[in-house]
């Protein structure tokens, strides 16, 4: 095991100073049960996330880390615990209150990209604004800005197919931006790009960090992972370490 | 979520499997298209057939041996069949016992003996004209009238002349250029006079009702044989207010001049306008029965077909499902989605099946000589019964689109 060396860039990168408290996780437990088995995904994990910090979780598969990940984005509720989220108890909400968090409060980016496939860049990015009731003018003046500020004014009519895998990137991290969410939570971002591109998305979410934007990376890679400012490593169902990276 | 939004939606991703959303349609087409074209075809001929049955003049009833709608079994068949012709005599004598209630009764017997044809030198009509004798009452009884020359008089009738009034297609073939008045036709290898031309009637169900000739009733009886035809006599109130006097009465004449005894039934039809339109729509009811109860079978295949089709997209689509579900798509959202695809399936199947099924019944009709028409009931109906089957049909399936957990259709691949 060689650890690569950091990019140049990071050697003197600022840390900005967290901001109010957004996230905050006290003793969650989630289990699941496999036919007659019982799983335990976590085991009482405790964190807590303010604004404006850049976080990676990291952990081997297992580790309850997707648990964690699904949690966190309120696609899951925990099965004992509290998790507050803006002060907002979100620990026993049904579907449709989690949807509405997640439509104001979340901006989600994955590995696989999921954008609808038939749909043109612009759509996609709009899609979260159309769920939130927005008018047509106001939501495309926003996804237009969305899209102009990760480089891709110029493709707002090409679909999925016809775009890069970076630029596809682009456009879900365009989308996850564009409700101007109190997180932005991405799962394992460059794990279908290769390194240069990797980059690149990295870079671009270095610059979101720089305008003020709260960012969350699912990884279990370490050189994904140094770009954050905090590391929270995952073993069994517990955190095992939680560290600031300088 | 606004409506529009959805609704591109929905016809996005239908336009995705085009072919798929074409046969899935087709079956409400079909369903649609087979009720909407025979209520259109009947609404049309009932408009002509309200018109053109109305034959007899106004206030008017008619007595005969056979009834005018369809016999419907073998046993009233054959009653009717073995039933006394109705004689001249008999006609005579109710004519007189109606002298006090009424002016107007028409006797008329028409040729039975195949295809007629008239000839005057060596021209000639076509065959399959309309050859009867009557009275002097005909033209008021079946709303003919004389154009050229005269009716016939009583005087006529009594003593039997062999004169006779031509309709306007044998005039046009027979004097395309001369006055056919006083002329010598033969008809039926008897020769009779021409007296008289009726105006023109025009065509009813692409029949003409001018290419008919008749004579004084007692000269049709002595040329082709009394005994074997029956008499109908037509009858008219003097007033709106009278008719159902004035019938009761004939009834009763018809019933003495027939020698009933009171128990008997009556061996004889009365029928009127109303009676005629009755009997068709009867049938019409019958026919748009058939209609409903087959393309309510149609259509009921064709929801199970949507029902089909929409599980197969919402298993295909549940990656899609996820991905809105993550961005904050609610239950109701992805519900409406689903419905709404289901429900334009449906009617655009059934907004096709209307098109075509009016465009055929009004063919249908138009080939039948009837006027065209649009039955907005029935299309109306039609599309409620499309948005209901695409709500039945869809509504499970949206359902269970929006019931998917988003973090298992995220994964789904």
């Amino acid at each position: 095991m060689t650890a690569p060396a950091a990019p140049a860039a990071h050697i003197h990168r600022p840390t900005r100073p967290p901001g109010a408290l957004v996230i905050e996780i006290e003793g969650v437990t989630k289990l699941y049960k496999m036919g007659a088995e019982i799983i335990h995904a976590l085991r009482g994990v405790q964190l807590t996330i303010r604004r404006n910090e850049y976080l990676a979780i990291m952990g081997p598969s297992g580790s309850g880390k997707s648990t964690l990940m699904n949690m966190l984005g309120c696609l899951d509720t925990p099965t004992d615990g509290r998790y507050d989220f803006n002060g907002k108890n979100v620990a026993h909400m049904v579907d449709d209150e989690l949807a509405e968090i997640r439509n104001r409060e979340i901006g989600f980016v994955f590995q696989t990209f999921n954008l609808l496939p038939r749909s043109d860049a612009l759509h996609n990015v709009e899609l979260p604004l159309i769920y939130a009731g927005m008018s047509p003018s106001a939501r495309r003046e926003r996804a237009l800005a969305a899209l102009s500020n990760v480089g891709l004014a110029d493709r707002i009519h090409h679909k999925p197919n016809e775009l890069s895998g970076g630029q596809r990137q682009r456009v879900a991290i365009a989308r996850a931006l564009v409700n101007n969410p109190s997180i932005i939570l991405a799962d394992e971002p460059t794990g279908n790009l290769d390194s240069k591109t990797g980059e690149e998305i990295m870079a671009l979410f270095e610059q979101l960090y720089d305008q003020g934007q709260t960012i969350i990376v699912v990884t279990h890679e370490e050189d994904i992972a140094r770009h954050a400012r905090r590391i929270v490593r995952l073993r069994d169902g517990l955190i095992e370490s939680d560290a600031r990276v300088h | 979520m606004l409506l529009n939004e959805i609704l591109r939606m929905a016809f996005a991703s239908l336009g995705v499997n085009k072919l798929r959303s074409f046969l899935t349609m087709s079956g409400i087409t079909i369903g649609v298209f087979s009720v909407i074209g025979v209520m259109t075809t009947v609404s049309a001929m009932r408009g002509s057939i309200e018109t053109g049955l109305s034959f007899l003049g106004s206030n008017m009833f008619q007595i005969g041996k056979y009834p005018t709608g369809p016999t419907t079994d073998g046993a009233s068949r054959r009653r009717i069949e073995s039933r006394r012709n109705i004689t001249f005599a008999e006609a005579q004598r109710y004519q007189q016992l109606m002298e006090s209630a009424t002016d107007v009764v028409c006797l008329k017997v028409f040729n039975r003996d195949g295809p007629v044809q008239a000839t005057y030198g060596n021209r000639k009509t076509e065959p399959g004209l309309s050859f009867g004798g009557t009275n002097e009452h005909f033209l008021a009884a079946n709303q003919y009238g004389v154009e050229l020359g005269r009716n016939f008089t009583a005087e006529d009738v009594d003593l039997g002349r062999p004169i006779i009034i031509i309709g306007q297609d044998v005039r046009k073939k027979l004097f395309p250029a001369e006055t056919p008045l006083g002329k010598l036709i033969k008809v039926g290898g008897r020769a009779y006079t021409i007296i008289g031309v009726f105006a023109e009637k025009g065509t009813n169900f692409g029949q003409s009702q001018d290419d008919i000739l008749m004579v004084p009733i007692t000269r049709f009886l002595s040329d082709f044989g009394a005994a074997r035809f029956s008499i109908n006599i037509a009858t008219q109130a003097p007033s709106q207010e009278r008719y159902n006097e004035t019938l009761d009465k004939g009834i009763t004449a018809m019933r003495i001049v027939r020698g009933l005894k009171s128990d008997e039934d009556n061996d004889f039809e009365i029928y009127s306008n109303d009676s005629l339109i009755a009997a068709f729509a009867k049938v019409a009811d019958a026919v748009r029965a058939g209609a409903l109860v087959i393309s309510g079978i149609a259509l009921l295949a064709a929801s199970v077909g949507i029902m089909n089709i929409m599980l197969v997209s919402v298993t295909e689509r549940t990656k899609e499902i996820g991905i809105r579900k993550s961005i904050g798509a609610r239950r109701i959202s992805i519900l409406i989605q689903f419905l709404i695809e289901a429900i334009v399936l449906s009617l655009t199947g059934g907004l096709v099946g209307i098109l075509f099924g009016v465009l055929a019944g009004n063919g249908l009709a138009m080939w039948m000589k009837a006027s065209i028409v649009f039955p907005w009931d029935w299309a109306g109906i039609g599309l409620l019964v499309c948005t209901a089957i695409g709500v039945g049909a869809g509504l499970y399936p949206a359902l269970k689109a929006a019931r998917l957990d988003p973090i298992e259709s995220l994964r789904y691949e």
